[in-house]
């Protein structure tokens, strides 16, 4: 059952690292994060990992594994060939703080914003009547755990530090979407989305959503349909024409 | 002097749970101006697990419930023991709670006609807990995120500053809380990042800093839950009540080993998942204690009937109190029918459709699939009991959450009395956000009312460096993770459970020889995000809560909610009426006494049948008719 297992880890600060080779115990069941916590327990006391629930639920274990990023207590080691050699890198899109912990403040940041949930004015507390059909769509994207991997992939940001400053990310832009599609919410989004948030960034490679964990379909429910949003409004006659005569001077 | 950066705040909240969370927001509103200290990042806190909902007495999904009920099952569920002042602030305030949420933007599961869907569970009369599919958690705790940056944009639209008024500290660990005299004067903790000591100066603390778990090896709470609050409101000089009942929910993965104690909802069960043992039998019909039988089925027809005309069946076993179901999965597993990997089944499989499941249970339904490799949909789960929750905590003052120490407030998990002896499931969620909201309104009433800003002593500074540095000074000793592996089996084996005087006092016994090797233990490498010292921080405060857990254990010779004695079988009226209450004393020694328990109030012990309360009551404490 149990096996030893090749582990190849990136070890490091933000000075720089290098990956280093270890040879450690894997059980049956286990999970690339505890494996890596066998290794603190028994040869690596310090190497600094970010975990909390271990159950996919909290999205702090993100990582890149064999160069994929996902979340190391959801990847399974029975994934792989025993004498395979596992790599476990930080996320390549954020700055390294020390070994498989980055700097992920940048979404913190982007969090911020993004303005937030508009309530209605007329209704008050526990006077809020919404179909089932019609918070379904939110729901999904809020299904979302922060793991930050779609950030992590999304070639717009990754290797392009530049781009950082007018791209909020996958991440964002759903949230952006998840807002203007909150049946309730009293705030226009489509606008900001386009010219803060940096939608028009976004060409629809879907490396988004292949790497997230909740199987969430962010281009395809919520970045697409955002651009359609968007499309419509910038491009619809009607609209421009109630745009160029509102802006007539008086 | 010590070296480190130094910051001022009305109102300081330690832990960015629930229950902080809900308390900053309070506090912000107050025009407090307040920090969060977080010992992960921003929205990571164990509120996330929380998945089956949020108990409201709303009666969207049945128009007969409302506070009353709600009041009369939490304090069945906690056996009578529960504070009953708090039981009552709780079932009043859960609605008004809940509907808040929807105002910062939450998005809850429907009923037919657009309101706020609710579902049944374990101990609760009606279908109760506000929820989204069985991720209720982290729409709560992403919610209130959410409530804490639109106030910190309010706050940059009036100041140009997000943070001018309400600052989120993460990956930040406090590890003493500072004194003027009797009263907190802040706290003191250190980056995760740098390992840089920070020093908060603060009239006033709010602990919401959640459980003690990882006191436990087999349990379903996350690194964090290391009973930090409790261990420092003791330092500080605030006493503990009811640490002697931990709750083991019911059902913990059992398999593969990796995961085992990481939780499986009681959704699937409110949502009609059955237990049966290896002879595919429902065994929790054996199960249901004289105190339930009136209100649980005695076949499995009525039972199934319950599901769809609730009003006319009496509920399945399957939905007792978590601590009867907890115990008889245990005893099925003694007896030898239990599963290959030592737990019992859960099927939802056969009773639902696999649509159904998927919609309802969405997350179990991944869980199982990528952690063990099985579809719930089509074959049953393996389950066992796993540590969950602390019912005992800081000795409050209902109405603001005071603790006995001046400026030291707490809410949530980390603060006792709410739950009795047992907690209902669904009742954990709405106690965040009810007294998280009152403590922070009982801090930054407190800081309203003081007259002189107490002030922070540089030699307690010193002592509090000096103390979180000790592990690095020596050479040669002990790894804190053997330590920490040895500690968690000790309480797993000893005061688990099922629990016997001679195996608690030898808990005691290891506990004490725990302490003078964590004394003694070494960490290797520097202070720049290092596990290593961090567990062996947090060691110092799982110990002191194991000692409270297993000295008060062993003093309440009764069986009761979460502390089950093998010599005590039963529950004893005479011992309701006593709580147990722990404090260090002059030497960090822990010590457990007795103390009374305020009779309840005459009109709320109305809201119950005499013959019911005989079951719980003393002759003399029974209304005089």
């Amino acid at each position: 059952m149990s096996y030893k297992g090749k582990f190849r880890v990136w070890r490091g600060d933000s000075e720089g690292g290098e990956l280093k080779d270890y040879e450690v115990e894997v059980n049956e069941g286990e999970v690339v994060l505890d494996v890596i916590h066998r290794l603190q327990a028994t040869q690596t006391p310090d190497m600094a990992v970010r975990w909390n629930c271990k159950a996919g639920k909290c999205g702090s274990c993100s990582a890149e594994i064999n160069g994929m990023p996902k979340l190391m207590c959801m990847c399974r080691m029975n994934t792989f060939a025993e004498d395979e050699v596992v790599t476990v890198t930080p996320m390549r899109t954020f700055p390294v703080i020390r070994d498989l912990v980055t700097d992920v403040s940048f979404n913190y940041q982007k969090a911020r914003e993004v303005p937030a949930f508009k309530p209605p004015a007329d209704l008050k507390p526990g006077e809020y009547r919404m179909q089932q059909v019609d918070v379904e769509r939110s729901q999904e994207f809020r299904k979302c755990i922060e793991c930050f991997l779609c950030q992590d992939t999304c070639h717009v940001i990754r290797d392009h530090e530049e781009n950082k400053e007018s791209f909020s990310g996958p991440r964002f832009l759903m949230r952006v979407a998840e807002l203007d599609m909150h049946p309730l919410d009293a705030a226009d989004r489509q606008h900001a989305a386009q010219e803060q948030h940096g939608l028009g960034f976004c060409n629809i490679t879907k490396c988004c959503t292949e790497v997230c964990p909740e199987h969430i379909k962010i281009t395809d429910n919520a970045l697409i349909p955002m651009k359609e949003r968007v499309v419509d409004r910038k491009y619809d006659p009607l609209v421009w024409l109630g745009n160029k005569i509102r802006r007539r001077p008086a | 002097m010590t070296e480190l950066e130094r910051h001022s705040y009305d109102v300081v909240v330690i832990g960015a749970g629930g229950a902080g969370l809900r308390a900053a927001i309070e506090a912000r509103e107050q025009g407090k101006k307040t920090a969060i200290i977080c010992k992960s990042l921003f929205g990571k806190a164990h509120t996330v697990m929380a998945e089956g909902g949020c108990a409201a007495a709303m009666g969207n999904a049945n128009s007969n419930d409302n506070w009353q009920v709600h009041y009369r099952d939490t304090m069945r569920g906690g056996k009578f023991l529960n504070n009953w002042r708090m039981a009552e602030l709780h079932a009043q305030e859960a609605p008004d709670r809940v509907w808040e949420l929807e105002t910062y933007g939450a998005l809850f599961d429907r009923t037919p006609d657009g309101r706020i869907s609710q579902r049944n569970f374990g101990g609760h009369t009606y279908p109760r807990l506000a929820h989204v599919g069985d991720r209720t958690g982290l729409e709560l705790i992403r919610t209130l995120q959410q409530k804490i940056v639109s106030l910190q944009q309010e706050d940059f639209e009036a100041t140009g500053d997000y943070e001018a008024n309400l600052k989120v500290y993460a990956e930040c660990t406090i590890t003493e809380l500072m004194k003027d005299g009797d009263a907190i004067s802040g706290a003191f903790g250190y980056w995760r990042e740098s390992g840089r000591f920070i020093l908060f100066d603060a009239p006033a603390v709010v602990l919401a800093t959640g459980g003690v778990g990882k006191s436990f090896k087999v349990t379903s709470n996350s690194w964090e839950y290391t009973g930090d609050g409790h261990a420092l409101a003791m330092r500080a000089g605030a006493t503990l009540i009811n640490m002697e009942f931990i709750q083991f929910h019911p059902t913990g993965m059992v398999w593969p080993p990796s995961v085992k104690g990481i939780l499986v909802t009681e959704s699937v069960r409110g949502d009609g998942g059955v237990l049966k043992n290896s002879e595919g039998k429902r065994f929790m019909f054996e199960y249901v204690p004289d105190v339930f039988r009136a209100q649980y089925a005695e076949t499995e027809d009525e039972a199934d009937r319950w599901y769809k005309d609730p009003d006319n069946n009496r509920r399945p076993p399957e939905l007792l109190p978590r601590d009867e179901v907890a115990r008889a999965i245990n005893s099925e597993v003694k007896a030898g029918r239990g599963t290959p990997h030592g737990g019992v089944f859960l099927d939802v499989s056969s009773r639902l459709p696999a649509e159904e499941i998927t919609r309802r249970l969405p997350s179990m339904h991944h869980q199982f699939k990528e952690l063990a490799d099985v579809d719930i949909t089509a074959e049953p789960m393996e389950v066992g009991p796993t540590c969950h929750y602390v019912m005992g905590g800081v000795e409050v003052d209902p109405d603001t959450a005071s603790s006995v120490v001046p400026g030291l407030f707490a809410a949530g998990e980390v603060a006792g009395g709410m739950h009795g002896s047992n907690r209902l499931g669904g009742n954990s969620l709405s106690d965040l956000l009810v007294f998280g909201r009152r403590a922070g309104m009982g801090a930054a009433t407190y800081v309203d009312q003081l007259q002189e800003r107490p002030k922070i002593d540089d030699a307690d500074v010193d002592a509090a460096a000096a103390d979180a540095l000790a592990p690095f000074e020596l050479e040669g000793g002990e790894n804190p993770y053997t330590i920490h592996q040895e500690l968690q089996q000790s309480m797993n084996d000893l005061v688990g459970i099922i629990r016997k005087e001679e195996e608690m006092e030898q808990a005691l016994g290891r506990l004490s020889e725990f302490r003078s090797r964590i004394a003694k233990m070494t960490v290797e490498g520097h202070r720049q995000f290092n596990p290593g010292w961090h567990l062996a921080l947090d060691l110092r405060n799982m110990l002191t809560v194991s000692e409270c857990v297993a000295g008060a254990a062993l003093m309440r010779q009764e069986s009761r909610g979460g502390h089950t004695r093998d010599d005590f079988p039963t529950m004893d009226p005479e011992w309701r009426k006593k709580l147990l209450v722990c404090a260090l004393d002059a030497d960090g020694v822990v010590n457990v006494t007795e103390e009374q328990q305020i009779p309840m109030r005459e009109d709320l012990l109305e809201l119950f049948e005499v013959d019911e309360l005989k079951k719980y009551l003393t002759d003399e404490e029974l209304p005089a008719k």
